[in-house]
């Protein structure tokens, strides 16, 4: 073996390769596969036609969740309701049926257990340190968080890793973006990466696998890592990763399908191994100080267009780069935003407080902390908590948190994508705006016209108490 | 799969940057179970506009889009591709591509060609009357006035497309070594081979 130093990423590539072609491509073996409804009926479909094979059915698991209504599933008798959209019926029916068709665990969508796949998957302990994990979703980089190598693939590769199990990859490059010092009051993951995304820029990750270092990452919980990673699609990445540690390992011992007895002490130590070593070479490394980092939102339709939330509103010409000139220009048309506006005066109509970012019980909490004795104000005139799973929804119950968001005006719902995409019945009206936990700030992502500030929980709180953007730090003096 | 060895016809001249896959199709069109059907849906926002390029019938029915940087960032959603292809797009050139985008556009044999931005801004200004012709055996764009760019792509990606080959064929012909590996693993980290069979 050669003692050249190595990235988390490199070990985690090098125990994956089946083997390489002189052209450099890898065939890479796939150890965990997620399925939902939307991306997998084209390649069951293909597979069916093809006489193929599921290769080993055991290391996929289905969950239904993007277009499933948030709304009760089952009536008070405990029957199941149909789900009115005959297009999304006949999604989830798919999926229902190709799940054990060729012999895939699938979890119903009225189990405890179901919920957006990336709270799933890390939930139930599928998703281990140092394993190759792949889902047809971009934000699959969001397991990153557990120390895995996690990306999102289309449907083709979807049908691929299926088939085979595999992946045909070329190695990507790496960049390391560190974080060190104290985070400030009421700066949360969430502000992290929005902070890091305006540094690198949409398309700054493009071609590299990010690995977040520093203390920053190190002192942050599960959740939190998994929030930061999530959005390294923002920054272009296809995958984000934070070493493994005692943090990890305490979040995932006694897990479902975690190993157990002594595979756990054989995984706890492979996982120990898998840090980057000292003098390893990253290929681009971004430096940020964490005092630097404010409370953030997004005033515009990229997740690039960030500013703190004491700032405002940026002029076009404050830009160097001519394209970017005219794209912002777009956006502020687009968004209905007038340069120089302070972001603490946009007013808010909707709220949604969900989404594979921020739909974990500490983002519940972090949430339920504002709004606890406080309503949402009165031109809020829609707002959602939505629990990332089932199991999420339950703890949150136990600990009263729903009574919190309900009091101050909040729908409590069932486990789903909702108002990430529009998708399913949860939409953002045209022309209104919405405070969101969730990613992307699209053209059209939470329904056509629909206007998105993305921001993290307790900032979406506040700003469903203020009833305009606001800053979390003037809730919690 | 057809084999692709190249495009010759009429551009978009589009050139915006960071073209999301929610703008090459919204997300209520993913409720399909098939592939087709969804060019109806492709730039469904740009499309409502006045005046916008897809209904510019100097434009129209052409093959190959150019583009702004960073196209295809967003989601994984395959359905960009397919809507592209039922559009009638089979070649998108641009400074540069999401990956996840360009692997899923190789897999539906969309040529997907990188290209610095000043010989994209030269394309758009020819593309406003002329034709482009892409030669992938070459790796070249070519343009009626004797411009000639030269672009990269993957060695296994150019000889799959200039050949028909399917990946997934081409993969489970390699299934010693991947069983191989398999049985390596089984012994040395078993609680990864377990997956969801793992005993409670
Ligand atoms: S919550 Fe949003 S980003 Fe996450 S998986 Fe669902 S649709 Fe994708």
């Amino acid at each position: 073996m050669s003692h050249t130093p190595r990235t988390l990423y490199e070990k985690i590539w090098d125990a994956h390769v089946v083997e390489t072609r002189d052209d450099g491509t890898s065939l890479i073996y796939i150890d965990r596969h997620l399925v939902h409804e939307v991306t997998s009926p084209q390649a069951f479909e293909a597979l069916r036609m093809s006489g193929r094979k599921v290769r080993r059915p055991e290391l996929t698991l289905a969950v239904p969740d993007h277009n499933l209504p948030t709304t009760a599933r089952v009536d008070a008798a405990g029957n199941r309701l149909p789900i009115a959209d005959p297009e999304s019926a006949q999604q989830l029916a798919a999926l229902e049926r190709n799940a054990p068709e060729f012999g895939i665990h699938y979890i119903d969508a009225t189990a405890r257990q179901q919920g957006i796949v990336h709270v799933v998957g890390p939930e139930q302990g599928f998703s281990l340190p140092g394993a190759t994990i792949v889902c047809g979703d971009s934000h699959t980089a969001c397991h990153g968080g557990m120390g895995a190598l996690a990306f999102g693939i289309g449907t083709s590769e979807v049908e691929h890793v299926l088939a085979t199990q595999t992946l045909q990859l070329k190695r990507s490059k790496s960049m390391e973006v560190r974080v060190d010092g104290d985070l400030g009051p009421g700066v949360t993951a969430k502000d992290v990466i929005l902070h890091i995304i305006g540094v690198i820029g949409a398309a700054g990750g493009t071609g590299y696998v990010i690995e977040y270092r520093g203390s920053v990452f190190e002192n942050m919980s599960i959740e939190e890592r998994l929030t930061v990673c999530n959005m390294s699609i923002e920054g272009g990445a296809r995958a984000g990763l934070v070493a493994p540690d005692e943090t990890t390992f305490a979040y995932l011992k006694g897990r479902p399908y975690a190993p157990n007895g002594a595979d756990w002490d054989a995984a706890v130590a492979w996982w120990r191994s898998l840090a980057t070593d000292p003098g390893a070479q990253f290929d681009r490394s971004v430096v940020i100080d964490a005092a630097d980092i404010q409370p953030t939102v997004t005033w515009g339709t990229s997740p690039e267009d960030v500013v703190p939330i004491g700032g405002v509103v940026p002029a076009p010409e404050s830009f160097a780069d001519p394209s970017k000139r005219i794209a912002a220009q777009k956006s502020l048309d687009y968004m209905g935003l007038t340069p120089g506006m302070a972001m603490q005066d946009v007013p808010i109509e909707n709220i949604f407080i969900g989404s594979c970012t921020n739909s974990r019980i500490e983002d519940l909490r972090a949430a339920a902390a504002i709004l606890k004795g406080r309503k949402k104000a009165a031109n809020v005139r829609w707002a959602i908590a939505v629990p990332g799973s089932g199991l999420v929804k339950e703890q949150a119950e136990a600990e009263g948190l729903d009574r919190i968001f309900i009091d101050a005006g909040f729908e409590w719902r069932e486990p789903g994508c909702s108002a990430c995409l529009a998708m399913n019945p949860d939409k953002v009206p045209a022309g209104e705006r919405c405070a969101s936990t969730s990613n992307r700030n699209f053209v059209g992502r939470q329904g056509p016209g629909a206007r998105t500030h993305l921001v993290s929980p307790a900032m979406a709180a506040a700003a469903a108490v203020a009833g305009h953007l606001a800053d979390v730090r003037d809730f919690t003096a | 799969m057809d084999k692709v060895t190249g495009m010759d016809g009429r551009a978009y001249p589009w050139g915006a940057k960071n073209i999301d896959t929610d703008v090459i199709i919204p997300a209520h069109w993913l409720k399909t179970i098939s592939r087709e059907g969804l060019g109806r849906g492709a730039f469904e926002t740009v499309r409502a506009q006045d005046g916008n390029i897809f209904d510019d019938e100097r434009y129209s029915g052409s093959p190959i889009l150019i583009a702004g940087d960073n196209f295809g960032c967003g989601s994984s959603r395959e359905h960009a591709a397919w809507a592209l292809l039922d559009l009638g797009i089979k070649a998108v050139i641009a400074p540069s591509f999401s990956d996840i985008f360009s692997g899923n556009a190789f897999k539906n044999g969309i040529l997907t060609v990188v290209l610095p931005q000043e010989q994209v801004d030269r394309l758009l200004e020819v593309a406003q009357t002329d034709e482009i012709s892409i030669d992938l055996e070459n790796q070249t764009v070519t343009t009626p006035f004797q411009d000639r760019f030269p672009f990269e792509i993957d060695p296994f990606r150019k000889h799959c497309l200039l050949n028909g080959l399917d990946e997934i064929g081409l993969t489970l012909e390699r299934d010693t070594a991947i069983a191989g590996y398999e049985g390596n693993r089984a012994e040395t980290m078993p609680w990864l081979a377990k997956g969801t069979e793992v005993a409670a």
